[in-house]
C-alpha cells in the first residue's frame, strides 16, 4: 500500500488505553496520521457519525472510511501495511493470540478496573482476581505457549504485546493510588521483565503518556468516585454510563466517571 | 504427544450450543471431517478441562493434538488452516475489518439479550425486549438487500449469527417476541442461509431447544 497517497486519521481520548493500541501499531508500522483528540464525555460529531453504535474512541478513517473496535482495527491495519508485520503467519498462533487479547479485554482489564472502582472486601477481591489472572499469563510465559520469549510477539513486539502493554501502565498507577501490590517481581517475575522490556522500546515511550499526568488522572477520577459513594462497604462496578437523562449534577458525574472508568480498563 | 496418535480435529461442544453451532457450519463450509464430541455441562471431561483450562468452556476445536478455544477465534482459524477452498472471510482487508466489527457486535450483544427474554419476567422482560428488538433492527439494516452479511459469500457474520436464528420460537414462546415480525428482512436471509447444508445440518430442532429453555427455566425455578 502506498503510505504518500492514501489518508490516515484516528480519533483519540489521551488517557484511554485503546487509542494507546491504536497509535502504537501505527508508529510501528511507520504510518503517517492526523490525530484528533476526543473529549471521553462529549463526542464530537465526526465520532458520533464515525462510531454511531458504540460512540466510542478509538475509530481509524483510512481515505475517510472508519474502522472502529481496537482490536479490529490492529488486525485492519496490520493487513493493510504489510511491513512489519505484528500478527504472527501461523494459524494456530494467531489463533492464541486472539484468545488472550480477548483474555485481557474480557478478563483482565476489568479486574484490574474493579480494584480501582471497589473499595473494602470488594477492593481485596478484586486484587485476588487480577492476581489470578496474572498468574495464568506468567504460566504461559514460563511453560506454555510464550515460553522463552522475550515478547509475546517473539523477539519484536507484536498484536499481543500492545495489547497487554497498552494499559499494563495502569497496574503501576492503581498500585500508587490504591496503595495495592499487583505486580510484585517476586511472584510474577517473567510478566513484570516483559513489561520492563516493552516500555524501554522507542515507540512505546512516544505513545503512553508521562505516569505523573496518568497519575493526577488516577487520583481524580478516584476521588470523584469516593465522594459521590455513600455506603463504603459496597462495590461501585463499572459498567456503562447511567442512561437516561441526567439533568442532576450528581447524575452527569456518575456519568463521567462511568466513561472514565471504561476507558482505564486495559 | 506421540506423532499420529493426536492427528485429526475434535470438536469438543454441547448440542443446543449456538457458539458450538458454528464451528460445525465453518468445519462443514469446508468440507473437513471432524470427530463431535458431546460435552456433558455438568460432568466436564478431563480434555475439556485440559484442552480449555482458563475457561473450561465449549466449544474447543483439537486439531493433531492442538486446542483452538472461543468459537469466533475457531472459525477464524478453520478459514485460515483451509485456505484453499470456500473463504469464510472477504479478501479486502476493509470488507475483512467489516465482517470481524459485526461478528463481534452479534457476540456482545445476541446471547446476553436473548437470555433476558427466557430468563426475565414482567417489566424487566419488557425492557429486554426493546433491547432486543433494537439489535434485531441493527442487523436489518446492516443486511438491506444483501443476499448475505458478506455479500454474494457466506460468511463470518453469517455464521456467527444463524445459530441464534434456532431460539427465535424459544424468545416468541417466552416472551411473545416474534424477530420475524420485528425484522422482516432477515426472514429471506434466514431461509436462504437454512438452504445451505452446512447450516441446516448443524442446527437444531427448534423445538428442541424450546424444550431445552424450558427444562433451565425450572432448572431456575422461573415460570
Amino acid at each position: 500500500m502506498d503510505r504518500s497517497s492514501s489518508s490516515l486519521k484516528f480519533l483519540g481520548s489521551w488517557a484511554d488505553s485503546h487509542t494507546h493500541r491504536v497509535r502504537l501499531a501505527l508508529e510501528l508500522k511507520g504510518l503517517v496520521f492526523e490525530y484528533q483528540e476526543e473529549d471521553s464525555v462529549d463526542p464530537s460529531p465526526a465520532l458520533l457519525l464515525h462510531s454511531p453504535i458504540y460512540k466510542k474512541v478509538p475509530a481509524l478513517l483510512h481515505d475517510g472510511r472508519p474502522v472502529v473496535e481496537s482490536l479490529v482495527i490492529l488486525q485492519y491495519i496490520d493487513e493493510t501495511w504489510t511491513d512489519n508485520p505484528i500478527m504472527p503467519a501461523d494459524p494456530f498462533e494467531r489463533a492464541i493470540v486472539r484468545f488472550w487479547c480477548h483474555f485481557a479485554d474480557d478478563k483482565l482489564g476489568p479486574a484490574v478496573g474493579l480494584v480501582f472502582s471497589s473499595v473494602g472486601e470488594g477492593q481485596k477481591a478484586a486484587v485476588d482476581q487480577v492476581h489470578e489472572n496474572l498468574q495464568l499469563l506468567e504460566r504461559e510465559l514460563r511453560e506454555g505457549a510464550f515460553k522463552g520469549r522475550r515478547f509475546f510477539g517473539g523477539d519484536n513486539i507484536g498484536l499481543l504485546d500492545i495489547v497487554l502493554g497498552c494499559g499494563s501502565y495502569w497496574l503501576a498507577v492503581f498500585e500508587e493510588v490504591m496503595e495495592v501490590k499487583l505486580v510484585d517481581p517476586d511472584t510474577f517475575p517473567l510478566f513484570h521483565a516483559w513489561l520492563r522490556d516493552f516500555e524501554e522500546q522507542k515507540e512505546v515511550k512516544e505513545t503512553i503518556p508521562p505516569i505523573d499526568k496518568l497519575l493526577e488522572y488516577a487520583r481524580g477520577i478516584r476521588q470523584m468516585m469516593l465522594s459521590l459513594s455513600t455506603d463504603t462497604t459496597t462495590t461501585p462496578t463499572i459498567g456503562a454510563p447511567a442512561t437516561g437523562n441526567t439533568t442532576s449534577n450528581n447524575d452527569a458525574a456518575v456519568e463521567e466517571i462511568g466513561l472514565l472508568q471504561e476507558s482505564l480498563v486495559l | 504427544m506421540a506423532e499420529g496418535e493426536n492427528k485429526g480435529l475434535v470438536l469438543l461442544d454441547f448440542w443446543v450450543s449456538p457458539f458450538g453451532q458454528r464451528c460445525r457450519i465453518a468445519l462443514a463450509e469446508k468440507g473437513v471431517e471432524y470427530e463431535y464430541r458431546e460435552e456433558n455441562l455438568r460432568d466436564k471431561s478431563p480434555l475439556l478441562l485440559k484442552s480449555n483450562p482458563v475457561h473450561k468452556k465449549i466449544p474447543v476445536l483439537i486439531h493433531d493434538g492442538k486446542p483452538v478455544c472461543e468459537s469466533l477465534i475457531i472459525v477464524q482459524y478453520i478459514d485460515e488452516a483451509w485456505p484453499d477452498r470456500a473463504p469464510l472471510l472477504p479478501a479486502d482487508s476493509y470488507a475483512r475489518a467489516q465482517a470481524r466489527f459485526w461478528a463481534d457486535l452479534v457476540d456482545k450483544k445476541m446471547y446476553e439479550s436473548g437470555t433476558k427474554l427466557w430468563k426475565l419476567k414482567g417489566e424487566a422482560q419488557e425492557e429486554a425486549k426493546k433491547e432486543f428488538i433494537e439489535i434485531l433492527k441493527l442487523l436489518e439494516g446492516e443486511l438491506g438487500d444483501k443476499k448475505y452479511f458478506g455479500g454474494d459469500t457466506f460468511g463470518l457474520v453469517d455464521i456467527a449469527l444463524v445459530p441464534f436464528t434456532a431460539w427465535f420460537y424459544s424468545y416468541e414462546a417466552c416472551a411473545n417476541l416474534s424477530a420475524e415480525k420485528e425484522a422482516p428482512k432477515l426472514v429471506p436471509w434466514v431461509k436462504r442461509c437454512r438452504e445451505r447444508e452446512s447450516v441446516s445440518k448443524s442446527l437444531p430442532d427448534p423445538l428442541k431447544v424450546y424444550e431445552f429453555v424450558c427444562f433451565l427455566k425450572k432448572v431456575y425455578g422461573i415460570e
